[in-house]
């Protein structure tokens, strides 16, 4: 494993007109390592996934992917992040307009340049690897169940052999037993790969099974940092009401006269 | 003062959007003009925009020329001036009924259309997932839907002037009991190529305008279903109020001198 990170956040800010989303974020994420990002709604975890893909932009800070800073960077360097990242959002985001297999084969097809024979085979090996069958490929994304979407999601963001894989709430709105399945998956390919994963999550069943490593995001910032291992006797207050599920603890949860 | 405050804020705001939509077509357009194309969606938004629509500006043309030549002739019958009844079909298809209409028509389909489906793109993250796959919006939504726009209205609106002129010859020789051949001769002797292909330049100006407007209230649309459903009104309503302002602009420019 390579000593430099292979993605690296530092001092990371990022506001919506008054409100301060994130103030100050640090987070290195190594090679092959798998970190989950968990915290309550409205605290920052999706603001932090879209400044890292580029999908917003930061108001300062650093966001280095491979050592190659991805603020204020050119559509080439932006496009060869992207290149080897693949990304799981949280409703999959399929293209409604194509079946399942151009949906998996996307990246491949449009990205790499790949003829569409050869991409619908490996479509087809992908969505395999998520335990679904070429009868599937023709299908339009809106009749398949809210699982299927998200392995197919799934088959997407792993088609191009990516370096880095992005998860967004990976296993909300969908059953336990179905979001376990998910959580395998994730890792099964993650592992296979050799990829390392940035997860933001608020479900501490899938963080347990999918990272190495959880950052505690809490207005704006990351409080706690450690090994999986750990999070269960950390002394952090805020954690421990976070993952113990109380309503009475320190964490301001914004309910009001409840 | 009280009043001057909120028509202060209103005229900022509307001009933040005239800016907005300036810098969303300047963009379309540098991307229409710059690898890489994507013939086959090209093709498939030509087949949506164009042949598609071809049944609603059909309909909508036929009628209007048969529409004209009955209001025409008991128009002109007052001044016993009905021979000019073919000619005043031919010209006032050819140069604005033909053009404005299928705009029109076009926009309600084919704008409101367009903007639900970026809309729906958008709030569901799939414009997000297509910048992920390394794949530029602009260049994959809006390029082909505007070229598409921009090529096939003409040829609909070129479609749409030979019906509302045939919808007005067949009034005029079954209705009105015209002679076919002096009819047909009376259509084509003061006709000029600058009536048609004026009529044409404003059908691409609306091809235009109908695709941005729908590719941009989609594209910047917030809010779930709601602001879809925003959207798609503000797509319809904007492109409509456009295409007439553009007709007016563009009739100035060739018939004004």
């Amino acid at each position: 494993m390579s000593n430099s990170p292979k993605i690296s956040l530092t001092d990371l800010h990022k506001g919506f007109g008054a409100k301060k989303v994130l103030q100050g974020i640090n987070l290195d994420v190594a090679a092959g390592e798998s970190v989950a990002i968990i915290g309550g709604s409205g605290t920052g975890k999706s603001v932090t996934l879209k400044c890292v893909l580029g999908l917003l932009t930061p108001d300062s800070g650093s966001i280095k992917i491979d050592g190659v800073e991805m603020v204020g960077a050119d559509r080439k360097a932006q496009d060869a992040m992207l290149a080897k990242t693949g990304m799981l959002f949280q409703g999959a985001a399929l293209f409604d307009s194509l079946p399942v297999w151009e949906n998996v084969a996307f990246g491949l097809i449009e990205g790499q340049g790949i003829d569409r024979k050869k991409a619908y085979d490996i479509a087809i090996a992908r969505l395999a690897d998520v335990g679904l069958g070429a009868e599937m490929a023709d299908l339009s994304p809106a009749s398949l169940s809210g699982g299927m979407q998200k392995r197919v999601g799934l088959a997407r963001a792993i088609a191009t052999r990516p370096e880095i894989l992005f998860f967004d709430e990976p296993t909300t709105g969908i059953d336990p037993i179905m979001g376990d399945v998910i959580n395998d998956l994730i890792v099964k390919c993650t592992r296979e790969l050799g990829a390392c994963a940035l997860t933001i999550t608020h479900d501490m069943a899938s963080a347990r099974k999918i990272a190495d490593r959880i950052a505690f995001l809490y207005q704006g910032k990351i409080i706690w940092d450690g090994p999986v291992a750990d999070v269960e006797h950390s002394d952090n207050p805020y954690l421990a009401q976070f993952i113990s599920g109380n309503t009475e603890g320190p964490l301001d949860l914004d309910l009001k006269h409840l | 003062m009280p009043i001057l405050a909120p028509v202060g804020r209103i005229f900022l705001a509307f001009l933040a959007v005239v800016g907005r939509v300036t810098v969303f077509a300047a963009k379309t357009l540098l991307h229409c003009v710059t690898p890489r194309f994507y013939f086959r969606l090209i093709f498939k938004q030509m087949c949506e925009i164009g042949y598609f629509s071809l049944p609603v500006v059909a309909m909508t043309t036929l009628f209007a020329g048969m529409v004209l030549a009955l209001q025409s002739y008991s128009g002109f019958s007052r001044f016993s001036a009905e021979s000019a009844v073919a000619t005043v079909v031919v010209i006032s298809m050819t140069r604005e009924l033909g053009p404005v209409l299928a705009g029109l028509m076009v926009a309600g389909r084919v704008g409101a259309a367009i903007a639900a489906e970026i809309g729906t793109m958008r709030v569901t993250e799939q414009i997000d997932a297509l910048v992920t796959l390394s794949t530029n919006p602009f260049k994959y939504l809006v390029v082909p839907r505007v070229i598409a726009g921009l090529v096939t209205l003409p040829i609909l609106v070129f479609v749409g002037d030979i019906i509302g002129v045939m919808g007005g010859y067949m009034v005029g020789v079954n209705k009105l009991s015209f002679n076919s051949g002096s009819y047909i001769q009376n259509t084509f002797q003061y006709l000029e190529t600058l009536d048609v292909v004026s009529g044409l330049v404003k059908a691409a100006a609306f091809g235009f305008i109908i695709t941005l407007m729908g590719c941009y209230q989609g594209y910047y649309s917030r809010g779930g279903a709601q602001g879809v459903g925003q959207a798609t009104t503000n797509a319809v309503v904007s492109s409509s109020i456009l295409i007439l302002i553009a007709n007016y602009i563009v009739t100035e420019l060739f018939f004004v001198r």
